[in-house]
């Protein structure tokens, strides 16, 4: 009886993680809006002035590398929920 | 946990734990993290073994060094196509710090093109697979930790010493009603505080992602291999990991631009004070 209770925990526990790490990669699907929304408009402000556009280049990958980075760290919670915990 | 600690264990920096570090050593992913003692060595309690780690960052010294010395070796007016490799990086760097921190800040130089060259390099590195060596030191959240920390304490001992008391008016910018004055000061310490931790997580974590990103998808390539006629998709985890690796090229040396760009926007910070 009572290792039957602890097998059905753990199996909850499990349960719980593999739940929890799904919960946590949402987080890279808003991680990819944030994205789509940077290069949509990086292309309109761009499609309407086209010589300004190079010089903003950096600062589009700037802000593509750090709205990607808020997807990895969710991405993060999900691998360590997988495979640390 | 096995993850964590393997992590602590990179720069020999943190006491020894004992078996933590082998815990990890079943699943395949998170495997490539692990940290293999090469020479083991016992300082003073400190575990100061040298570690896969070690010989990355050794091997990256090396190749920056070798790499900056003998490019600049002949210093040609017309430069050969290694001297403009290293001219144009030289350039690109020059360029960042004086757009982001200005003239003033130049004497920061340096330190930015070290570390944006360090860390290029370091994550390069672990983009080219050696079975049983590839390691991606970046990948560890204490190297990463030490060099964010570095630069946050460079950041503050700085300013204290440029402006003096002045330096904390960073946390109540001007022209904000007193009335708001307490709601915004903790928001904006706050915000100094989680500097230094996401500019050492947002790098740590791009690299790690990337790599067990690349692992999981190069197993399904395997797993379909061994299960009979299903072998005819594998070609379409290899195409994923062929083009995953390419993106992943792309992030190494994008996050080390941007490691060197955040840099500069805190040294800003301290060189021209509240604004």
């Amino acid at each position: 009886m009572a290792a039957e209770t602890i097998e059905i925990a753990k199996q909850t526990a499990l349960a719980g993680k593999f739940i929890g790490a799904g919960l946590a990669a949402i987080g890279t699907g808003a991680a990819g809006v944030g994205v789509g929304t940077l290069f949509g408009q990086f292309l309109a402000g761009a499609l309407r002035n086209p010589s300004a556009a190079d010089g903003q280049r950096g600062t589009l990958l700037l802000g593509f590398a750090l709205t990607e980075a808020l997807g990895i760290f969710a991405l993060l919670i999900a691998l360590l929920l997988l495979f640390a915990v | 946990m096995g993850l964590l600690s393997a992590a602590a264990f990179a720069a020999g920096l943190v006491l020894s734990a004992g078996s933590t570090l082998a815990e990890g050593a079943d699943h395949g992913p998170i495997r490539q993290f692990e940290l293999n003692r090469y020479i083991p060595i016992n300082l003073w309690g400190f575990d100061a073994s040298f570690t896969n780690a070690s010989l990355y960052m050794v091997a990256a010294f090396t190749i920056i060094t070798f790499f900056l010395t003998s490019a600049m070796r002949t210093g040609a007016l017309v430069p050969s196509r290694l001297q403009s490799m290293a001219e144009l990086t030289y350039k690109f760097i020059h360029d960042t710090v004086r757009e982001n921190v200005g003239d003033e800040g130049m004497h920061f130089f340096p330190l930015v093109f070290s570390l944006f060259i360090f860390v290029l390099v370091l994550n390069l590195l672990g983009m080219i697979p050696i079975p049983g060596v590839t390691f991606t030191v970046t990948s560890q959240i204490v190297v990463t930790a030490a060099l964010a920390l570095l630069v946050i304490a460079i950041v503050i001992v700085y300013g204290l010493y440029m402006h003096g008391l002045g330096f904390f008016k960073l946390f109540a910018p001007s022209g904000v009603p007193m009335w708001l004055l307490p709601l915004l000061i903790p928001i904006e310490v706050i915000s100094f505080i989680s500097r230094p931790v996401s500019l050492s997580v947002r790098l740590f974590a791009n690299m790690l992602a990337g790599h067990i990103a690349l692992k999981i998808f190069a197993g399904f390539i395997g797993t379909l291999l061994a299960a009979g006629a299903w072998a005819l998709l594998s070609p379409v985890p290899m195409a994923l990991t062929v083009g995953l690796t390419a993106l992943e090229v792309l992030v190494a040396v994008l996050q080390a631009y941007v490691f060197a760009v955040l840099t500069c926007i805190y040294l800003s910070d301290a060189v021209h004070g509240a604004h």
